[in-house]
C-alpha cells in the first residue's frame, strides 16, 4: 500500500537516521512511504494567533499536495504531525480563513486531507498484531522507557491520538517489539523545545530530570516520536560538562522496529548518536544467513 | 392548602430548615437517603473559623430532629414520584429501602456491628477507613439503627445464589443449601434482622417543599494530572476532615494512608477543579480557601514538627473574621503560603512528588511530600437533575438548582411552593447555608400563616355578619 509521506526539514537533515529507519520499517510492513513532491518546511509551530491566515499558508499548501497525492499524509516528526494535523482541524472548522488562503495561492485545498502520524497508522491500520507477527528478533530484555513528551499528544482534544496523562501508543508498539515497557513519571513532560537555542540550560536541567527519573525506573535506553525531543535528551549528554548521570541511549520507535523485524543495519540510522545505542542490539543483531 | 412541609436531604440546611417549621407548631417529612441525618457536615471535624468541634454543635440538633414531635423522618429513603393536586397540595410517594433490619424492634445496641466479619471501604470515611458490612454511618448516628449492605452481606448473596439456582440446591453431604454467615442474626439480643425485607413505600400529603439536597466533592479520578485518584497518599478534602476528626478511622491522629505514618511533609492544593473552565468546573467553590487554612493549622497543631505547604491561585477569605483567619495560618502556625497551580502529582518511592509554580518569585518548586490533599471542587449531586424533574424546578449549566431569581428572591424556585436552600444551590459555608435553610423554612411559613390568617379574617367576617 503506498502512503503520501512528509518528511520534513529535520528528517531530511539532523535526524535523517529516524527517516531512514522509518522508510525502511514502512517497506518491510508493506507499506510504501510515497514522498510528496516539491515540500517545503510546515511551519514548525501551529501559529496561536488566530487571526492571521498568512502563518497557515505553509502547512496548507503541505495539505493541498497530499490532497494531489490521494488525500492522506503520514509523517514521523511529531512537530510536522503536531502543525499539520492541527491546522487539518482549523481549516476544517474555519472556512473563512480557508477560503482567504486559497485566494492568495490559487491553489484550492478543499480542507478535506486526513494527516496520520505514523505510530496512528501502525495502530488503526496495520494493527500491533501484526507488527508482532512481523518481529523476527524480538527485543526480550531490552528494558525501554517511552518518552512522549508534548507535542504528539496535545492539546489532546484536537490532536485526538492518545490520553497525554495516560498514554499508550508508544507503549503498545514497543510491546510488540517484545521490549520489557517501563513507565517513569516524566513520560509526557516537556523536553524544552526550542529554548535548545535560545536558553539551553533550561532543557539541558530538563533532560537531567528526566534521564535521571527514566534510569532510576530501570530503563536502559528512552524512546520518542519527536527530533527534537531526540536532540534535547542525547545532544548534551556528550556536549555539556559536569553531567551527573550515566549515559543513557536516546533512539526513535523505527530503530527499534527496523532491529526487532531484523533489517540490516544500515537502515537502522543510528551512526549520529551522541550516545551509541548498537551495543544495546549486540544480543539482538539478525545472524547473517 | 396542606399545613405539612416536605424537606428533601437531611443534610445540615434541611436540617435547620425542618427544626425550623417544626418548631413553629407544623409538621415536617424529613427525607434523607443515607441511613443517619447530618450529610457532610458530620464528617468533617472541627468548622472554621471558630474550631468548634463539627460533631459537638451538630449533635443536638442531630438528635432534636430525630425526636421532635413534630418531624417525621424517613431516612434511607428517596422520594420516588409526586403529583401535584388542583390546589397545589403535593401527594409524595417515598420509597424506603429495604434495612433487613427492623427498626421498631433494633434498640441500636451494636451489638450485630461488632460480630460482622467483614469489613469493606466506607464512603463515609472517603476510603480513608472501613465499616462493618452491617453499619451505621457513626457512632453518633441519628437514628442509631443499622442498615446491611446487601451488596457485601454473605448470608444476603448465598441466600439469593441458592434461591437463583446459581448453586446447587443440596451439598456435598446431601443436605439442602443454606445461607453462610448470619452472624448479626445470632447475635442480636432483640430478633432485629430481617432478610426478606424488600422496598416500602410511604405515602405522605403536604402542602410545600425544600429541596436541600446539597453537594458533592469533584471527583480524583477526573483529575489524571494529580493522579487520578491511584495514589493513596493523595486524598481530598474530606478525607483529611475525617483523619482529623476525634471520631475518625484514626481517632484524630494524622496518619497517612498507604504505611499509617505521621506525614511530615503535607502540600495542601486549592482550586483542585474548581475555576478550571477547560477540564474542572468554571465557578470557584468558595469554601476551600477557609477549609484549607483551616485544616493546615489542625494539622500544625496536631504535628507541630511538621510542615505545611498550601498551593493558592489567590485566597478568598471573604466573611466575618475569615481573613484573619488565614492570617493566622501564615503568621502564627507557620504554614507556607505558595502562589500558584500544581502542574503535576507523581509518586516516587515512598514520596509524592509535587511539581509547581511559585509565582510570586518566579520560580519551579518541586516538594517531596508525604500526603497531598487535594481542595476538589465542590460539584451538584449527580442525582440533582432528577429531583429537580420531579419538583419543575431548572437547574443551571452546571447542575445547581436555579433559583426564581438569584438577586433578590435566592431561596424560591420557579416551580410555586417549592423552595431550596444549601449547597444544592451552589457552594457555601455551614453558616451561609444555615442563613438560607432557616430563610427558606420562614418562606414556607409565611404561606402557612397567611392562609391562617385569611381563614382568621373570614372567620371574623362571618362571625360579624353571624352577630
Ligand atoms: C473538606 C471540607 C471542609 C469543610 N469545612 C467547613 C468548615 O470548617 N466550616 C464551614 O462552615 N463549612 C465547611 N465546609 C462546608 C460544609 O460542608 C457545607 O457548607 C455544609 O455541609 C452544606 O450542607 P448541606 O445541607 O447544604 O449539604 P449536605 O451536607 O451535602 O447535605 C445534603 C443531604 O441531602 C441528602 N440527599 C442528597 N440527595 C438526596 C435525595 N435525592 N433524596 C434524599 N436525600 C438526599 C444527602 O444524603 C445529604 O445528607 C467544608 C466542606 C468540605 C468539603
Ligand atoms: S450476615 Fe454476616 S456479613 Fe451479612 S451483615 Fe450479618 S454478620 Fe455481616
Ligand atoms: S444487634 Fe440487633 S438490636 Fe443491636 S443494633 Fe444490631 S440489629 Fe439492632
Amino acid at each position: 500500500m503506498a502512503i503520501p509521506y512528509f518528511p520534513g526539514c529535520t528528517l531530511s537533515t539532523k535526524a535523517s537516521g529516524y527517516d531512514r529507519s522509518g522508510r525502511a520499517v514502512a517497506q518491510a510492513l508493506g507499506l510504501e512511504f510515497q514522498e510528496l513532491p516539491d515540500w517545503q518546511c510546515c511551519g514548525a509551530t501551529f501559529p496561536l494567533s488566530t487571526d492571521n491566515a498568512m502563518t497557515l499558508i505553509a502547512p496548507t499548501r503541505l495539505l493541498r499536495q497530499a490532497q494531489e497525492a490521494g488525500g492522506q499524509m503520514t509523517t514521523l516528526c511529531a512537530i510536522c504531525f503536531h502543525v499539520l494535523r492541527r491546522t487539518q482541524n482549523f481549516l476544517q472548522e474555519h472556512t473563512d480563513v480557508l477560503e482567504r488562503i486559497n485566494w492568495f495561492t490559487e491553489e484550492p485545498y478543499l480542507g478535506q486531507v486526513r494527516v496520520t502520524h505514523f505510530l496512528e497508522l501502525l495502530r488503526d491500520q496495520l494493527t500491533w498484531e501484526t507488527l508482532r507477527a512481523n518481529v523476527s528478533q524480538p527485543l526480550k530484555g531490552l528494558r525501554v522507557a517511552p518518552y512522549y513528551g508534548c507535542l504528539l499528544l496535545r492539546p489532546p482534544a484536537e490532536i485526538q491520538l492518545d490520553d497525554p496523562d495516560d498514554p499508550h501508543i508508544l507503549h503498545e508498539c514497543l510491546e510488540a517489539l517484545g521490549c520489557e515497557v517501563i513507565t517513569f513519571p516524566y513520560q509526557s513532560e516537556c523536553c524544552g523545545s526550542y529554548l535548545a537555542v535560545s536558553k539551553p540550560t533550561v532543557p539541558q536541567q530538563l533532560a537531567q530530570d528526566i534521564l535521571a527519573s527514566a534510569q532510576h525506573h530501570g530503563a536502559q535506553a528512552l524512546v520518542t516520536a519527536c527530533p527534537l525531543c531526540q536532540y534535547n535528551l542525547d545532544y548534551p549528554q556528550q556536549s555539556v560538562r559536569g553531567w551527573a548521570i550515566k549515559p543513557l541511549p536516546v533512539l526513535y520507535f523505527t530503530q527499534l522496529m527496523a532491529v526487532a523485524l531484523g533489517l540490516p543495519e544500515q537502515v537502522w540510522g543510528m551512526e549520529g548518536h551522541s550516545v551509541d545505542p548498537r551495543p544495546l542490539f549486540e544480543p539482538y543483531r539478525a545472524t547473517v544467513a | 392548602m396542606i399545613e405539612r412541609a416536605l424537606v428533601v436531604g437531611a443534610g445540615i440546611a434541611g436540617i435547620q430548615a425542618a427544626l425550623d417549621i417544626a418548631n413553629s407548631g407544623y409538621e415536617v417529612i424529613l427525607v434523607e437517603r443515607e441511613p443517619s441525618i447530618g450529610g457532610h457536615m458530620a464528617q468533617l471535624s472541627e468548622t472554621f473559623p471558630t474550631l468548634d468541634c463539627s460533631q459537638c454543635i451538630l449533635t443536638p440538633r442531630t438528635v432534636e430532629t430525630g425526636k421532635h414531635e413534630n418531624i417525621r423522618l424517613y431516612t434511607y429513603s428517596e422520594i420516588d414520584s409526586i403529583q401535584q393536586d388542583e390546589n397545589g397540595d403535593f401527594t409524595v410517594r417515598i420509597r424506603r429501602k429495604p434495612a433487613y433490619v427492623d427498626w421498631d424492634i433494633c434498640t441500636g445496641c451494636g451489638v450485630c456491628q461488632e460480630k460482622c466479619p467483614f469489613k469493606v471501604e466506607s464512603l463515609f470515611e472517603r476510603g480513608v477507613g472501613t465499616r462493618k458490612v452491617i453499619y451505621t454511618l457513626s457512632p453518633q448516628a441519628v437514628p442509631n439503627k443499622p442498615v446491611i449492605d446487601a451488596e457485601n452481606c454473605r448470608y444476603l448473596q448465598s441466600k439469593w445464589d441458592i434461591e437463583a439456582g446459581r448453586v446447587p440446591a443440596v451439598d456435598a453431604k446431601g443436605n439442602p443449601a443454606k445461607p453462610k454467615c448470619g452472624a448479626c442474626e445470632k447475635f442480636c439480643p432483640t430478633g432485629a434482622i430481617q432478610w426478606d425485607q424488600t422496598d416500602t413505600f410511604f405515602e405522605e400529603k403536604v402542602g410545600a417543599v425544600i429541596l436541600a439536597t446539597g453537594y458533592d466533592l469533584f471527583p480524583q479520578s477526573r483529575l489524571p494530572e494529580y493522579g487520578g485518584g491511584k495514589i493513596p497518599d493523595v486524598i481530598d478534602g474530606l478525607a483529611f476532615e475525617r483523619l482529623l476528626a476525634a471520631s475518625g478511622p484514626t481517632a484524630g491522629k494524622i496518619l497517612r494512608p498507604s504505611d499509617g505514618k505521621p506525614p511530615l511533609e503535607v502540600v495542601f492544593v486549592q482550586c483542585s477543579g474548581s475555576r478550571d473552565p477547560e477540564r474542572g468546573v468554571p465557578y470557584c467553590s468558595k469554601i476551600c480557601c477557609m477549609y484549607t487554612a483551616k485544616q493546615a493549622i489542625l494539622y500544625k497543631h496536631r504535628l507541630p514538627q511538621g510542615q505545611a505547604y498550601v498551593f493558592y491561585i489567590d485566597v478568598r477569605a471573604g466573611g466575618k473574621g475569615y481573613e484573619e483567619f488565614v492570617n493566622r495560618a501564615m503568621e502564627e502556625d507557620g504554614v507556607i503560603y505558595l502562589r500558584g497551580k500544581v502542574s503535576k502529582l507523581f509518586r516516587e518511592g515512598d514520596k509524592v512528588i509535587v511539581k509547581g509554580v511559585d509565582t510570586l518569585s518566579n520560580r519551579t518548586v518541586e516538594i517531596a511530600a508525604d500526603l497531598v490533599v487535594l481542595a476538589t471542587a465542590v460539584i451538584p449531586r449527580a442525582t440533582n437533575p432528577q429531583v429537580a424533574a420531579l419538583f419543575g424546578v431548572p437547574c443551571d449549566e452546571n447542575g445547581f438548582y436555579c433559583a426564581a431569581n438569584e438577586e433578590l428572591d435566592p431561596v424560591l424556585s420557579i416551580a410555586p411552593r417549592v423552595f431550596m436552600a444549601g449547597t444544592a444551590l451552589g457552594p457555601k459555608d455551614i453558616p451561609e447555608t444555615v442563613a438560607q435553610a432557616s430563610g427558606a423554612a420562614a418562606k414556607v411559613l409565611s404561606l402557612f400563616q397567611k392562609q391562617r390568617h385569611a381563614q382568621s379574617q373570614a372567620q371574623g367576617v362571618l362571625e360579624a355578619v353571624g352577630d
